[in-house]
């Protein structure tokens, strides 16, 4: 278990994190390793209840009405180990007037067979906010098979923000799939960023429903693929509401025999909204790229910053 | 001393010639304009001067310092000293205006990127930490620009129409900070449309049509420009026709 710890938090460290943010007790944290949690802290407002199952953990994630945590919420899953099977179910509630930001760190260090479920449930309530950013860790080899999937309801004056990221070693298999619904003059906004090499498959689902009246939508994609990789991204905003604003914004950099396809949706039911999308598949800017090569930047060097910044 | 020297260099794209045997001689330390109107060529020269992969030229050869850099690529021409501030310069995701004057630096020194920006009169506090993407306006990307081949400290920089897009009242610093080129030994070869620019050029070649057509004092060439060129009567390569140019340089 000590062993464990130690290593998840090496692990932690390697792949971006601070392990010393586990040391402060007025952050929350949860770590859990394969099922086992193996470090928790709680503050005040927040209720966390990890269960374990046979593959997995059960959590139950409560904020109190009128609770805002004010130091984001650590959370780090890992299985350190060649091969695994690791389900995380949330069962996530915001109440009215609450608020939380989670930052979580998904690390596969040596994953050469590992299969990481996420399943989460979320409700938000009126006047409320979840920002939840997630970043992965796989190693170099790509036997990775991610599948997080969740579904979201958003109330009133409330926004939802999350981030996704998994730009460090190989993606492996990836396929996401999100669905949100939000009501009267709140804000979804969903970005998600993942370099694939290799021959890694990424495939992407997010579905937004604006159904309040006022409510905003942002679904933000960068993908870069290279290689033999392959990206398939749909993006989905539903508007159903008077005022009702969103955009759909997709780019995927195509290098090499890599392959990527983007499905933007835009499903518009009244009048008084309105839904834009734009997406770009293809090469990077020649002129971007030789921009930077007219300051001295090699072409590697040049596609490396482009490409670093775009991702960042 | 010659920094640059253009012989004979002809170009085609997508089937259009677009240089036709054009010659050009660059001193060293001088600010040197390049006029004309608009299509006469000009960008093209410049990212042909640069080595951009297109406009590679079927004819005629580049000097730089006296070495042959026809077949130079891009980003060696950089890295010996030439460097072009681009007419309609890219915008990048992600990528503040500190990274992006920092790219060309040789010594990343955070005082020189602060004095490339006060040269445009961009508060550095304010624009550091912008991205140099479609948030910022034209003018403020044209200044970024020049902030940015400023900080190089090149060699040659090829200013591409420096003051377009810039405000009126901003002109007198754009020609205060190419100036300030050539005092920090600089050769800027400048191409623009307003005389107030070219003024304090030391020479001014007159392009027409892919052509060179004349070249001399500032003053005399503006002027030549203004009765003779406006409105411009050649549309086809100027060789091609009974007109007065002949082609190549006339001096
Ligand atoms: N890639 C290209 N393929 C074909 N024709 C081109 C290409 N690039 C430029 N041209 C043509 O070459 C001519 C010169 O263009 P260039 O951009 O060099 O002109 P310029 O003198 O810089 O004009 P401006 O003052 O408008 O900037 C124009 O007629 C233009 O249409
Ligand atoms: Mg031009």
């Amino acid at each position: 278990m000590r062993e464990d710890y130690e290593a998840m938090l090496k692990a932690y460290s390697e792949a971006g994190g601070t392990p010393d943010i586990f040391k402060n007790s007025n952050i929350a944290h949860l770590i859990i390793h394969k099922n086992k949690v193996i470090g928790k802290n709680l503050i005040k407002g927040l209720t966390i209840v990890p269960e374990e199952t046979a593959w997995g953990i059960e959590i139950n994630l409560k904020v109190e009405k009128g609770i805002k945590i004010e130091n984001p919420v650590h959370l780090c899953f890992g299985v350190l180990t060649k091969e695994g099977i690791q389900e995380i179910k949330i069962k996530a509630k915001i109440e009215d007037n609450g608020g939380v930001k989670l930052l979580a760190h998904c690390i596969f260090p040596d994953a050469v067979k590992i299969v990481h479920k996420m399943d989460a449930e979320i409700e938000i309530g009126n006047d409320a906010y979840y920002e939840y950013k997630e970043v992965h860790y796989h190693g170099k080899i790509g036997g990775v098979e991610v599948i997080p999937q969740a579904k979201i309801k958003v109330g009133k004056n409330s926004h939802l923000l999350t981030n996704f990221s998994l730009l460090q070693g190989r993606v492996g298999v990836f396929d996401l799939n999100y669905e949100t619904e939000i009501l009267d003059n709140s804000s979804l906004n969903i970005t998600t960023k993942i370099y694939g090499y290799g021959n890694d498959k990424i495939k992407i689902k997010e579905v937004g429903h604006l159904k309040g009246r006022n409510s905003r939508g942002l679904l933000k994609s960068r993908i870069v693929v290279k290689d033999e990789a392959e990206s398939e991204i749909i993006n989905e905003l539903i508007a159903t509401a008077p005022e009702a604003r969103g955009h759909v914004d997709c780019v995927e950099i195509i290098q090499g025999n890599a392959r990527a396809k983007a499905i933007p949706i835009v499903n518009v039911a009244n009048e008084f909204a309105k839904v834009t999308h734009e997406a770009a598949i293809g090469r990077l800017d020649k002129k971007e790229i030789e921009t930077l090569m007219s300051r001295g930047l090699d072409e590697e060097e040049a596609i490396d910053l482009i490409i670093s910044k775009m991702l960042q | 001393m010659e920094i640059l020297r253009i012989d004979k260099v002809s170009l085609t794209l997508e089937g259009r010639q677009i240089l036709k045997d054009l010659s050009l001689v660059v001193k060293e330390g001088s600010i040197h304009s390049i006029l004309g109107i608009n299509a006469a060529g000009k960008s093209s020269l410049a990212y042909l001067i640069m080595g951009c992969a297109d406009y590679v030229p079927e004819k005629g050869k580049i000097f730089f310092a006296g070495n042959d850099i026809t077949q130079l690529p891009l980003s060696k021409r950089a890295k010996i000293g030439i460097t072009l501030a681009w007419q309609e310069p890219a915008r990048f995701e992600g990528l503040t205006v500190k990274d992006y004057i920092m790219v060309g630096m040789k010594e990343k020194k955070e005082a020189l990127i602060e004095e490339a920006l006060h040269q445009v009169l961009l508060e550095p506090k304010d624009y550091l930490n912008r991205v140099v993407d479609r948030t910022l306006s034209g003018g403020e990307r044209k200044r970024i620009e020049l902030a940015a081949v400023y900080a190089m400290k090149p060699r040659l920089a090829i200013l591409d129409e420096p003051d377009s897009g810039i405000d009126i009242l901003a002109l007198d610093d754009i020609i205060k900070l190419i100036k300030n080129l050539k005092k920090h030994g600089t050769t800027v070869l400048l191409i623009t449309h307003r005389e107030e620019v070219s003024e304090i050029s030391d020479i001014t070649s007159l392009m027409c049509s892919g052509l060179i057509v004349k070249e001399g004092e500032t003053k005399d060439i503006v002027k030549y420009f203004k009765e003779k060129c406006v409105p411009c009567p050649t549309k086809i390569f100027p060789s091609q026709q009974n007109g007065e140019f002949r082609g190549g340089i006339i001096n």
